[in-house]
Protein backbone atom coordinates (compact mmCIF):
# COMPACT_ATOMS: atom_id res chain seq x y z
CA UNK A 1 0.00 0.00 0.00
CA UNK A 2 2.90 2.56 0.81
CA UNK A 3 4.34 1.85 -2.26
CA UNK A 4 1.38 2.09 -4.01
CA UNK A 5 1.56 6.05 -2.90
CA UNK A 6 4.87 6.47 -4.10
CA UNK A 7 3.92 5.25 -7.60
CA UNK A 8 1.45 7.60 -7.44
CA UNK A 9 3.26 10.95 -8.44
CA UNK A 10 4.52 9.11 -11.60
CA UNK A 11 1.18 7.85 -12.57
CA UNK A 12 0.00 11.74 -12.25
CA UNK A 13 3.37 13.01 -14.15
CA UNK A 14 2.46 10.40 -16.81
CA UNK A 15 -1.27 11.62 -17.55
CA UNK A 16 -0.32 14.83 -17.59
CA UNK A 17 3.32 13.84 -20.51
CA UNK A 18 -0.08 12.23 -22.40
CA UNK A 19 -2.29 15.38 -21.90
CA UNK A 20 0.61 17.78 -23.19
CA UNK A 21 1.46 15.26 -25.88
CA UNK A 22 -2.39 15.60 -27.19
CA UNK A 23 -2.05 19.21 -27.20
CA UNK A 24 1.04 19.53 -28.95
CA UNK A 25 0.72 17.20 -31.93
CA UNK A 26 0.82 19.67 -34.50
CA UNK A 27 -2.06 17.75 -36.82
CA UNK A 28 -4.18 18.00 -33.84
CA UNK A 29 -7.26 20.75 -34.62
CA UNK A 30 -8.46 21.96 -31.29
CA UNK A 31 -11.16 23.87 -32.90
CA UNK A 32 -12.17 20.67 -34.88
CA UNK A 33 -16.06 19.21 -33.78
CA UNK A 34 -16.86 15.90 -34.05
CA UNK A 35 -19.81 16.13 -36.42
CA UNK A 36 -23.90 15.18 -34.84
CA UNK A 37 -24.56 13.45 -38.28
CA UNK A 38 -21.71 10.63 -38.59
CA UNK A 39 -23.92 7.84 -38.73
CA UNK A 40 -27.02 9.35 -38.51
CA UNK A 41 -30.16 9.24 -41.87
CA UNK A 42 -28.54 12.09 -44.19
CA UNK A 43 -30.78 15.32 -44.28
CA UNK A 44 -33.33 15.58 -47.33
CA UNK A 45 -31.89 17.41 -49.99
CA UNK A 46 -34.22 19.52 -51.82
CA UNK A 47 -33.38 22.48 -53.66
CA UNK A 48 -33.28 24.34 -57.39
CA UNK A 49 -31.07 23.29 -60.30
CA UNK A 50 -28.62 24.86 -60.35
CA UNK A 51 -27.70 24.77 -64.01
CA UNK A 52 -30.17 26.47 -66.71
CA UNK A 53 -32.88 24.68 -66.97
CA UNK A 54 -31.88 21.25 -64.58
CA UNK A 55 -34.01 19.70 -62.29
CA UNK A 56 -34.32 20.07 -58.69
CA UNK A 57 -31.61 18.15 -56.71
CA UNK A 58 -32.99 15.53 -54.79
CA UNK A 59 -30.77 13.83 -52.68
CA UNK A 60 -32.97 10.36 -52.67
CA UNK A 61 -32.56 10.39 -56.13
CA UNK A 62 -28.77 9.31 -56.08
CA UNK A 63 -30.48 6.26 -52.74
CA UNK A 64 -28.67 2.82 -53.35
CA UNK A 65 -25.04 4.64 -54.37
CA UNK A 66 -21.83 6.10 -52.08
CA UNK A 67 -22.15 10.21 -53.07
CA UNK A 68 -20.35 13.25 -51.68
CA UNK A 69 -22.23 15.90 -50.83
CA UNK A 70 -20.08 18.59 -51.30
CA UNK A 71 -20.97 22.55 -50.24
CA UNK A 72 -19.13 25.52 -51.85
CA UNK A 73 -19.57 28.72 -52.93
CA UNK A 74 -18.21 31.27 -55.32
CA UNK A 75 -16.96 33.90 -52.70
CA UNK A 76 -14.83 30.87 -50.89
CA UNK A 77 -11.25 30.80 -51.77
CA UNK A 78 -10.55 27.28 -49.90
CA UNK A 79 -12.92 25.99 -52.68
CA UNK A 80 -11.28 27.18 -55.38
CA UNK A 81 -8.40 25.44 -54.56
CA UNK A 82 -10.09 21.95 -53.78
CA UNK A 83 -11.47 22.04 -57.06
CA UNK A 84 -9.04 19.92 -59.00
CA UNK A 85 -9.27 17.25 -56.53
CA UNK A 86 -13.00 16.66 -56.20
CA UNK A 87 -13.02 15.41 -59.82
CA UNK A 88 -10.37 12.77 -58.73
CA UNK A 89 -12.61 12.35 -56.32
CA UNK A 90 -14.78 10.94 -58.91
CA UNK A 91 -12.68 9.73 -61.37
CA UNK A 92 -10.17 7.73 -59.23
CA UNK A 93 -12.87 6.51 -56.48
CA UNK A 94 -16.12 6.89 -58.61
CA UNK A 95 -17.75 8.23 -55.81
CA UNK A 96 -20.00 10.79 -58.02
CA UNK A 97 -20.07 14.22 -56.07
CA UNK A 98 -22.94 16.21 -55.50
CA UNK A 99 -22.54 20.16 -55.42
CA UNK A 100 -24.51 22.37 -53.08
CA UNK A 101 -23.81 26.23 -53.91
CA UNK A 102 -24.51 27.49 -50.67
CA UNK A 103 -25.17 31.49 -49.74
CA UNK A 104 -24.39 31.97 -52.90
CA UNK A 105 -25.78 33.92 -56.22
CA UNK A 106 -26.74 31.60 -58.70
CA UNK A 107 -25.45 33.48 -61.25
CA UNK A 108 -22.08 33.37 -59.41
CA UNK A 109 -22.03 29.96 -58.68
CA UNK A 110 -22.57 29.26 -62.42
CA UNK A 111 -19.83 31.37 -63.47
CA UNK A 112 -17.25 29.86 -61.08
CA UNK A 113 -18.27 26.90 -62.36
CA UNK A 114 -17.60 27.73 -65.95
CA UNK A 115 -14.42 28.94 -65.09
CA UNK A 116 -12.85 26.08 -62.85
CA UNK A 117 -15.27 23.52 -65.01
CA UNK A 118 -18.12 21.09 -63.41
CA UNK A 119 -16.97 18.16 -61.14
CA UNK A 120 -20.62 17.24 -60.35
CA UNK A 121 -22.86 14.46 -61.08
CA UNK A 122 -25.95 17.38 -59.96
CA UNK A 123 -25.75 20.75 -58.45
CA UNK A 124 -28.30 22.61 -56.45
CA UNK A 125 -28.58 26.31 -54.94
CA UNK A 126 -28.69 26.85 -51.40
CA UNK A 127 -29.49 30.43 -51.30
CA UNK A 128 -31.08 30.74 -48.21
CA UNK A 129 -28.49 28.40 -46.47
CA UNK A 130 -31.20 26.30 -45.04
CA UNK A 131 -29.82 22.87 -46.30
CA UNK A 132 -25.88 23.61 -45.14
CA UNK A 133 -27.39 23.93 -41.54
CA UNK A 134 -29.58 20.91 -41.45
CA UNK A 135 -26.00 19.48 -42.20
CA UNK A 136 -24.57 20.96 -39.42
CA UNK A 137 -21.53 22.88 -41.21
CA UNK A 138 -19.95 25.41 -40.20
CA UNK A 139 -19.11 27.19 -43.23
CA UNK A 140 -17.27 25.95 -46.82
CA UNK A 141 -16.15 23.90 -48.22
CA UNK A 142 -17.90 20.76 -46.30
CA UNK A 143 -17.86 17.47 -47.87
CA UNK A 144 -19.89 14.89 -46.29
CA UNK A 145 -19.97 11.03 -47.70
CA UNK A 146 -23.76 9.38 -48.18
CA UNK A 147 -23.68 5.89 -48.51
CA UNK A 148 -26.39 3.99 -50.45
CA UNK A 149 -28.88 3.70 -47.79
CA UNK A 150 -28.80 7.56 -46.75
CA UNK A 151 -26.50 7.40 -44.00
CA UNK A 152 -24.00 9.75 -43.48
CA UNK A 153 -20.60 8.37 -43.14
CA UNK A 154 -18.02 10.73 -43.04
CA UNK A 155 -17.73 14.32 -42.71
CA UNK A 156 -14.54 16.54 -44.02
CA UNK A 157 -14.89 20.15 -42.77
CA UNK A 158 -12.43 22.23 -44.76
CA UNK A 159 -11.02 21.83 -48.38
CA UNK A 160 -10.46 18.29 -49.90
CA UNK A 161 -6.64 18.16 -50.39
CA UNK A 162 -4.17 16.02 -51.76
CA UNK A 163 -3.14 14.27 -48.90
CA UNK A 164 -6.68 14.31 -47.15
CA UNK A 165 -7.94 12.64 -50.22
CA UNK A 166 -5.66 9.96 -50.25
CA UNK A 167 -4.93 9.11 -45.82
CA UNK A 168 -8.54 10.50 -44.75
CA UNK A 169 -11.00 10.05 -47.61
CA UNK A 170 -9.91 7.46 -49.10
CA UNK A 171 -9.92 4.99 -46.17
CA UNK A 172 -13.58 6.68 -45.64
CA UNK A 173 -14.63 5.74 -48.46
CA UNK A 174 -13.41 2.01 -48.71
CA UNK A 175 -14.70 1.90 -44.74
CA UNK A 176 -18.36 3.00 -46.26
CA UNK A 177 -18.36 0.74 -49.54
CA UNK A 178 -18.49 -1.95 -47.02
CA UNK B 1 -14.44 54.71 -13.58
CA UNK B 2 -17.03 57.13 -15.69
CA UNK B 3 -14.59 56.36 -19.04
CA UNK B 4 -14.48 52.40 -18.05
CA UNK B 5 -18.53 52.90 -18.06
CA UNK B 6 -18.93 55.43 -21.07
CA UNK B 7 -16.72 52.26 -23.24
CA UNK B 8 -18.94 49.79 -21.91
CA UNK B 9 -22.47 52.07 -22.73
CA UNK B 10 -20.88 52.54 -26.48
CA UNK B 11 -19.99 48.51 -26.46
CA UNK B 12 -23.85 47.82 -25.24
CA UNK B 13 -25.11 50.47 -28.07
CA UNK B 14 -22.79 48.81 -30.81
CA UNK B 15 -23.71 45.32 -30.08
CA UNK B 16 -27.37 46.06 -29.35
CA UNK B 17 -27.52 48.37 -33.14
CA UNK B 18 -25.59 45.02 -34.59
CA UNK B 19 -28.47 42.94 -33.71
CA UNK B 20 -31.19 45.79 -34.48
CA UNK B 21 -30.04 45.53 -38.42
CA UNK B 22 -31.74 41.98 -38.51
CA UNK B 23 -35.19 41.80 -39.25
CA UNK B 24 -36.84 41.30 -35.61
CA UNK B 25 -40.27 39.77 -34.64
CA UNK B 26 -43.45 42.18 -34.10
CA UNK B 27 -44.09 40.91 -30.72
CA UNK B 28 -41.61 41.60 -27.89
CA UNK B 29 -42.03 39.07 -25.63
CA UNK B 30 -41.24 36.55 -28.46
CA UNK B 31 -38.28 38.74 -29.54
CA UNK B 32 -36.74 38.83 -26.34
CA UNK B 33 -37.29 34.78 -26.41
CA UNK B 34 -35.42 34.86 -29.85
CA UNK B 35 -32.48 37.27 -27.84
CA UNK B 36 -32.24 34.99 -24.94
CA UNK B 37 -32.29 31.68 -26.79
CA UNK B 38 -29.51 33.19 -28.95
CA UNK B 39 -27.59 33.62 -26.07
CA UNK B 40 -27.44 30.51 -24.76
CA UNK B 41 -26.23 28.79 -27.81
CA UNK B 42 -22.77 28.65 -29.36
CA UNK B 43 -21.16 30.09 -32.50
CA UNK B 44 -19.90 26.93 -34.63
CA UNK B 45 -16.97 29.07 -36.00
CA UNK B 46 -16.06 31.19 -33.16
CA UNK B 47 -16.28 28.57 -30.52
CA UNK B 48 -16.14 31.13 -27.51
CA UNK B 49 -19.16 33.05 -28.31
CA UNK B 50 -22.71 33.04 -28.40
CA UNK B 51 -25.14 33.08 -31.58
CA UNK B 52 -25.91 36.82 -30.05
CA UNK B 53 -22.83 37.95 -30.58
CA UNK B 54 -21.13 37.19 -33.31
CA UNK B 55 -20.70 38.37 -36.65
CA UNK B 56 -19.92 35.65 -38.67
CA UNK B 57 -22.19 34.45 -41.54
CA UNK B 58 -23.35 30.89 -39.78
CA UNK B 59 -24.19 32.91 -36.55
CA UNK B 60 -26.95 35.21 -38.30
CA UNK B 61 -28.17 32.58 -40.40
CA UNK B 62 -28.60 30.74 -36.96
CA UNK B 63 -30.44 34.06 -35.75
CA UNK B 64 -32.76 34.01 -38.12
CA UNK B 65 -34.04 30.38 -37.89
CA UNK B 66 -34.00 30.94 -34.23
CA UNK B 67 -36.69 34.06 -35.07
CA UNK B 68 -38.22 32.14 -37.73
CA UNK B 69 -38.61 29.14 -35.62
CA UNK B 70 -40.30 31.21 -32.52
CA UNK B 71 -42.16 32.58 -35.09
CA UNK B 72 -43.74 29.42 -36.07
CA UNK B 73 -44.85 28.16 -32.59
CA UNK B 74 -41.59 26.36 -31.68
CA UNK B 75 -40.68 26.13 -28.29
CA UNK B 76 -37.29 26.92 -26.55
CA UNK B 77 -36.76 23.14 -26.28
CA UNK B 78 -37.99 22.38 -29.46
CA UNK B 79 -35.37 24.67 -30.98
CA UNK B 80 -32.71 23.40 -29.16
CA UNK B 81 -33.31 19.78 -30.16
CA UNK B 82 -33.30 21.22 -33.24
CA UNK B 83 -29.77 22.80 -32.99
CA UNK B 84 -28.37 19.48 -31.10
CA UNK B 85 -29.42 17.36 -34.02
CA UNK B 86 -27.60 19.04 -36.57
CA UNK B 87 -24.88 20.11 -34.61
CA UNK B 88 -24.32 18.04 -31.33
CA UNK B 89 -24.11 19.23 -27.41
CA UNK B 90 -21.26 21.60 -28.16
CA UNK B 91 -24.04 24.07 -29.65
CA UNK B 92 -25.28 24.57 -26.12
CA UNK B 93 -23.20 26.35 -23.84
CA UNK B 94 -24.92 24.81 -21.19
CA UNK B 95 -24.67 21.18 -22.15
CA UNK B 96 -26.80 18.65 -20.63
CA UNK B 97 -25.78 16.34 -17.73
CA UNK B 98 -25.34 12.68 -19.33
CA UNK B 99 -23.02 10.12 -19.72
CA UNK B 100 -20.90 11.56 -22.75
CA UNK B 101 -20.48 14.76 -20.56
CA UNK B 102 -20.02 13.49 -16.85
CA UNK B 103 -16.19 14.09 -17.07
CA UNK B 104 -17.07 17.75 -18.39
CA UNK B 105 -19.23 18.11 -15.06
CA UNK B 106 -17.63 16.16 -12.48
CA UNK B 107 -14.36 16.59 -13.40
CA UNK B 108 -13.44 19.48 -11.89
CA UNK B 109 -15.22 18.55 -8.40
CA UNK B 110 -13.29 15.29 -8.59
CA UNK B 111 -9.82 16.85 -9.00
CA UNK B 112 -10.98 19.28 -6.11
CA UNK B 113 -11.66 15.85 -3.72
CA UNK B 114 -8.82 14.19 -4.99
CA UNK B 115 -6.79 17.50 -3.68
CA UNK B 116 -8.41 18.20 -0.39
CA UNK B 117 -7.81 14.56 0.44
CA UNK B 118 -4.14 15.00 -0.31
CA UNK B 119 -3.94 17.88 2.07
CA UNK B 120 -5.60 16.25 4.72
CA UNK B 121 -3.18 12.93 4.99
CA UNK B 122 -0.21 15.81 4.10
CA UNK B 123 -0.89 17.36 7.36
CA UNK B 124 -2.57 14.64 9.31
CA UNK B 125 0.98 12.90 8.86
CA UNK B 126 2.58 16.42 10.19
CA UNK B 127 0.74 15.90 13.00
CA UNK B 128 2.11 12.72 13.85
CA UNK B 129 5.00 13.12 13.21
CA UNK B 130 6.88 14.93 16.86
CA UNK B 131 5.73 11.85 18.35
CA UNK B 132 8.26 9.81 16.67
CA UNK B 133 11.25 11.65 17.44
CA UNK B 134 14.09 9.28 17.29
CA UNK B 135 16.56 8.38 19.89
CA UNK B 136 20.09 9.69 19.74
CA UNK B 137 22.89 7.00 19.12
CA UNK B 138 25.91 7.02 21.02
CA UNK B 139 28.15 8.46 18.63
CA UNK B 140 25.86 11.48 18.02
CA UNK B 141 25.62 12.36 22.47
CA UNK B 142 29.21 11.83 22.26
CA UNK B 143 29.07 14.80 19.47
CA UNK B 144 26.32 16.50 20.85
CA UNK B 145 28.60 16.40 24.29
CA UNK B 146 31.90 17.61 22.99
CA UNK B 147 30.07 20.29 20.58
CA UNK B 148 28.42 21.79 24.17
CA UNK B 149 31.85 21.22 25.99
CA UNK B 150 33.64 23.11 23.28
CA UNK B 151 30.64 26.00 23.37
CA UNK B 152 31.47 26.48 27.49
CA UNK B 153 35.18 26.73 26.43
CA UNK B 154 34.76 30.20 24.70
CA UNK B 155 35.71 28.17 21.36
CA UNK B 156 34.12 27.71 18.04
CA UNK B 157 33.26 24.40 16.53
CA UNK B 158 36.47 22.23 16.58
CA UNK B 159 35.99 18.72 14.84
Amino acid sequence: MRRLVFLLPILIVAVLVAAFWRGLDPNRDPSALPSALVGKPAPAIDLPGLAAGAPRLDLAAFKGKLVAVNFFASWCLPCRAEHAFLKQLNAEFGVPVIGIAWKDKPDASRAFLAELGDPYAATGADESGRTGIDFGITGVPETFLVDGNGIVRYRLAGPVTPEGLRNVLAPAIAEAKR
Amino acid sequence: MRRVLAVIAMLWLGLSAALAQEAQLADPTLEQRARDLSREIRCVVCQSQSVADSDADIARELRVLIREQIAAGKSDQDIRDYLVARYGDFVLFDPPFKASTYVLWIGPFAVLVCAAIGVVIFFRRRAQEPARVRELNPDEQNRVARLLRDKADGTEGGA
